[in-house]
């Protein structure tokens, strides 16, 4: 198969981007998206020119790495993460444009690789069970129905990838924090900081300057894990309980000590 | 060459680590902020023993090459992780689970280690359970269960296809949490170069800033290794693109001995290679071995749609041949299996480089909904990739590289030959011997991260270490040999991407020093991937400026060390003039093509010493007192 990309160039985050134009040849139908990429990589490396910057690593959709827009949607047309896209979802001689995730609480390193340690610091301010390691009690003394170990997974299975954030229109990471909420909140260990999590998270999430929800839905459509949009009417439930609730809030800084 | 003390404590096998834990050094929680710990990796190993070091209130440096520490590798762990709680009522116990791990690894590990492992392995259920890690539940609420291949119970926990992710994001959030709590600081996409040795002793490390291209030196009383495993030597590998051996290498050219090099494993279930293009192989979990049925027509070339070959013309040969076993034989020999039948002629598939794996009985039985919640996932997966529906038709597998059972050479207390230089995960060589069971990396690598490197790392940390600053010589030495091999790098000016080179190098290192070995093919490998190593060193592209954001640099530096491991990879599989697990030579099997060990010879671990092109071997001998060596049979 052969394609003409548009592919996004920009040297840093202070300098400004433009469109290249590339062609390529010879395309295997069953070749990623991103092994199309490295095929004109190797190429550009043959033509001693600046190779295309992008993040992936495990290339089977679980690490959250791989972080294109292509034609305008994040991670492209299938609702899968940009390395499980195949060229064969393309039609052949169509001219495909690659951009990265934009948002501006994820400023771009380089070319189509972009810094998304916001999501981190997200995670930082509450999206965990605080316990350390040792003694632990026996898992079936607390025993966890399916359904609510079903529900708990399907949020669990985020994979960070921040596609929900480059989709919003108002750059929300509410599809994101309302994932680990719904997580955590759900399960009998996650009772005792249900509160002091959610208020952490969502402040958490306006000081790193993402925007508020405002019922799009972009986000839970190019979600490649199908995180359903629930998760967010889970946030905003938990966030205002715990804002009306009169149970005094530990400070979080010093209940981690 | 000497013989190498693991240092393992006297008594009896299941007192040990609780002798070692009554005797060990502590420090006082006072004294513990001033102590300064560098973690590299933050995969399910390192984010565990960063969290955990992080929670004793010892100051912790964590790193990783990701852009978050939750992309390890380890995120892409599917099955499941064993734990001998006997939930299933078999007798299942630690002696069973620690006997199936000696066994499976071919006799070829060490015994009070890998006790300690299948000691250990309730606790990491009970910590991931209070991390909030959804493990699957029976209707009951109780943990639900699964066997594995090479085990005759149900010992396997999962959260569904998804295991490694979901324990990686329970170490994650512990790692955040002490983040939070300013106990740990994490360094994303920072790369390690190399450990720097004082009087002896690791006390810190040079890593490359990979956004801004920045060299920084980091010092502390100790330096834990969890950077993961090696397989990418092979290039196409189930493993993540970045993963390497660089951290673990680099190490060792300091002084830290290799162990088992050519230990590797080639996973039997993952998705045929297509295309010359392709950068990855893409693993079914093993779990689908529990369910599914392996077989290729009798008859070679066989073009039938498979659904219309009758029973009769099938050859199921694992169960065939495995009758106690079956389809759930352990790795190497399911993947060996299916290497001889595809030699055979009788593979399927483009490139004759397969073998079915049949989901039709299983569903006829238990329903398709109920395959469904076991395998969804997974099955969508392959659907996704490959544009089959397993549901329909069989899906088509066939053995990849996979997990390095080789790597730093350690002792009980998880400390490699050089002092307060640790390696933890699938960075050391630990339990597995000459094979890996599945479900027990994600053991082991939690075993080691949560319980015993923080014990060990504090015993070190507890003797008197001086003050060490990174203005000491020694951190301008080894700054300058790191800032030296990036000019060499920058300096090739050739025209070939690292990338081409390393698919050249991955495809001799698979044909001669992988599934199986000879004398001399393996020679000839050596050849081979030394000529190919001299291309790279004068034709090599990478692109201009080493400050600044260059991916192209990172990936020559990482294949610039795959050379010179895979050169010592078929040095240790000439070396060892046996069949072991993984392992297979030949030239040593027998009449029906089973490996064929030399206990007498080669019942040992041999650690190199870094020599350049003439490594120097050192044994350690592998006493066996709770097993008795048997040779390994699945019949
Ligand atoms: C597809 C797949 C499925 C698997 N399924 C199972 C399973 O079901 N059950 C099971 O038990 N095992 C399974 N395994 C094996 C298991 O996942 C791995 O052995 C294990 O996760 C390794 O963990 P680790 O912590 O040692 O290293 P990794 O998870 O590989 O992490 C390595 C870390 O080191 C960092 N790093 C590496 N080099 C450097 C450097 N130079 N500088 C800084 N940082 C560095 C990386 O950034 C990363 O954070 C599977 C493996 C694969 C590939
Ligand atoms: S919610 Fe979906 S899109 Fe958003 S980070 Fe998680 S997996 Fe990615
Ligand atoms: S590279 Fe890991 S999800 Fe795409």
């Amino acid at each position: 198969m052969k394609f003409t990309l548009e592919i996004w160039r920009q040297f840093e985050d202070s300098e400004e981007g433009r469109f290249e134009t590339f062609k390529v040849d010879g395309i295997n139908p069953d070749a990623s998206f991103l092994e199309m990429l490295d095929q004109l990589n190797e190429r550009l490396s043959h033509e001693k020119k600046r190779t295309i910057a992008f993040d992936s690593d495990c290339r089977e959709g679980i690490c959250g790495a791989c972080s294109l827009v292509i034609d305008g949607t994040p991670h492209g047309p299938q609702q899968v993460t940009s390395c499980q896209t195949y060229m064969r979802d393309f039609i052949d001689g169509q001219t495909i444009k690659v951009e990265p995730f934009r948002a501006n609480t994820f400023p771009v390193i380089r070319d189509l690789a972009v810094d998304r340690g916001a999501l981190d610091r997200v995670i930082q301010a509450g999206g965990y069970i605080s316990t350390t390691t040792g003694p632990q009690p026996e898992p079936n003394s607390m025993p966890v129905s399916p359904e609510i170990q079903e529900r708990a997974m399907d949020a669990a299975i985020c994979i960070g990838c921040g596609a929900c954030v480059a989709a919003c229109p108002n750059g929300a990471a509410m599809l994101f924090t309302g994932a680990k909420v719904t997580h955590l909140n759900i399960l009998p260990q996650g009772q005792p900081e249900r509160e002091s999590r959610v208020i952490g998270m969502v402040e958490q999430m306006d000081q790193e300057g993402f925007g508020g929800c405002t019922n799009y839905g972009e986000c839970s459509r190019v979600c490649p894990q199908e995180i359903s949009i629930d998760v967010i009417g889970m946030l905003n439930r938990e966030y205002r309980k715990a804002k009306m609730s009169k149970k005094p809030k530990p400070d979080r800084a010093m209940t981690t000590q | 060459m000497t013989l190498l003390d693991p240092n393992i404590p006297d008594g009896p096998i299941d007192s040990k680590w609780r002798t070692w834990l009554d005797q060990h050094s502590l420090v006082g929680p006072r004294n513990r902020a001033g102590k300064n710990v560098i973690v590299i990796g933050t995969g399910l190993a390192g984010s565990s023993a960063a969290a955990s070091l992080g929670a004793q209130g010892f100051k912790v440096k964590s790193f990783c090459f990701q852009d978050t520490p939750r992309r390890a590798h380890s995120i892409a762990a599917q099955g499941g992780i064993n734990a001998a709680k006997d939930y299933a009522n078999e007798g299942d116990s630690i002696h069973r689970l620690f006997y199936d791990t000696i066994k499976g690894g071919d006799f070829r590990s060490r015994e009070a280690n890998v006790w300690r492992l299948a000691e250990l392995s309730a606790n990491i259920i009970d910590q991931a359970v209070a991390q909030g890690v959804p493990f699957n539940r029976e209707y009951g609420g109780s943990l639900a269960t699964r066997s594995f291949g090479g085990v005759l119970v149900q010992r396997t926990f999962y959260t569904r296809g998804q295991t490694g992710q979901q324990l990686l994001l329970g170490a994650y959030s512990a790692l955040e949490h002490q983040v939070a709590a300013g106990n740990v600081t994490v360094y994303n996409r920072h790369e390690m170069q190399d450990v720097v040795v004082i009087d002896g002793e690791a006390r810190g490390v040079i890593v490359r800033n990979l956004i801004t291209g920045e060299i920084e030196r980091h010092a502390a009383d100790a330096v834990v290794l969890a950077s993961g495993g090696y397989t990418n030597v092979y290039y196409l590998s189930t493993n993540a693109m970045g993963s390497n051996v660089t951290a673990t290498w680099r190490a060792h050219k300091r002084g830290a001995y290799f162990a088992n090099p050519c230990y590797t494993q080639i996973h039997p279930t993952c998705i045929p290679q297509t295309g010359e293009y392709q950068s990855k192989l893409t693993l079914m979990s093993e779990s689908l071995r529990n369910d599914g049925r392996i077989w290729v027509p009798r008859k070679g070339g066989d073009d039938r749609p498979p659904a219309e070959i009758p029973d009769a013309e099938r050859y199921y040969y694992l169960e065939e041949r495995y009758p106690a076993f079956g389809n759930l034989a352990p790795r190497d020999i399911a993947s060996r299996a299916a290497k001889v039948v595809c030699d055979d002629g009788l593979g399927v598939g483009g490139t004759g480089r397969g073998v079915f794996l049949d989901f039709r009985d299983a569903i006829a039985d238990q329903g398709k909904d109920a395959i469904e919640r076991k395998y969804g996932n997974l099955f969508e997966m392959y659907h996704r990739i490959t544009g089959d529906d397993p549901y329909e038709t069989p899906m088509m597998i066939y053995p990849a590289p996979h997990y390095a059972m080789g790597g730093l050479w350690v002792d009980y207390e998880l400390q490699t030959t050089i002092p307060g230089l640790f390696a933890i995960g699938e960075a050391n060589f630990s339990d597995h011997g000459a094979n890996r069971l599945g479900a027990s990396a994600l053991m082991q690598c939690l075993a080691d991260g949560y319980f015993i490197a923080p014990h060990t790392v504090t015993n070190h940390l507890a003797k008197n270490h001086d003050p060490v600053s990174t203005s000491d010589s020694a951190f301008d030495q080894v700054e300058n040999d790191v800032r030296g091999h990036i000019q060499e790098l920058m300096d090739v000016g050739g025209s070939t991407s690292a990338q081409a080179f390393h698919r050249e190098m991955g495809h001799v290192m698979l044909d001669k020093c992988g599934m199986s070995r000879t004398a001399e093919g393996l020679d000839e490998a050596l050849t081979e991937v030394r000529r190919i190593k001299g291309e790279f060193w004068s034709d090599l592209r990478v692109d201009p400026g080493d400050e600044e954001f260059n991916q192209s640099l990172e990936y020559a530096n990482r294949v610039s060390d795959f050379f010179e491991l895979a050169e010592l990879m078929i040095q240790d599989a000439r070396r060892r003039e046996e069949s072991c697990g993984g392992h297979f030579r030949e030239e040593h099997q027998t009449e029906d093509g089973e490996a064929l060990r030399d206990d007498d010879h080669f019942a040992k671990v041999t650690a190199w010493e870094y020599g350049g092109e003439s490594p120097v071997p050192h044994d350690e001998g592998l006493t066996y007192n709770e097993v008795k060596l048997a040779t390994r049979s699945y019949k």
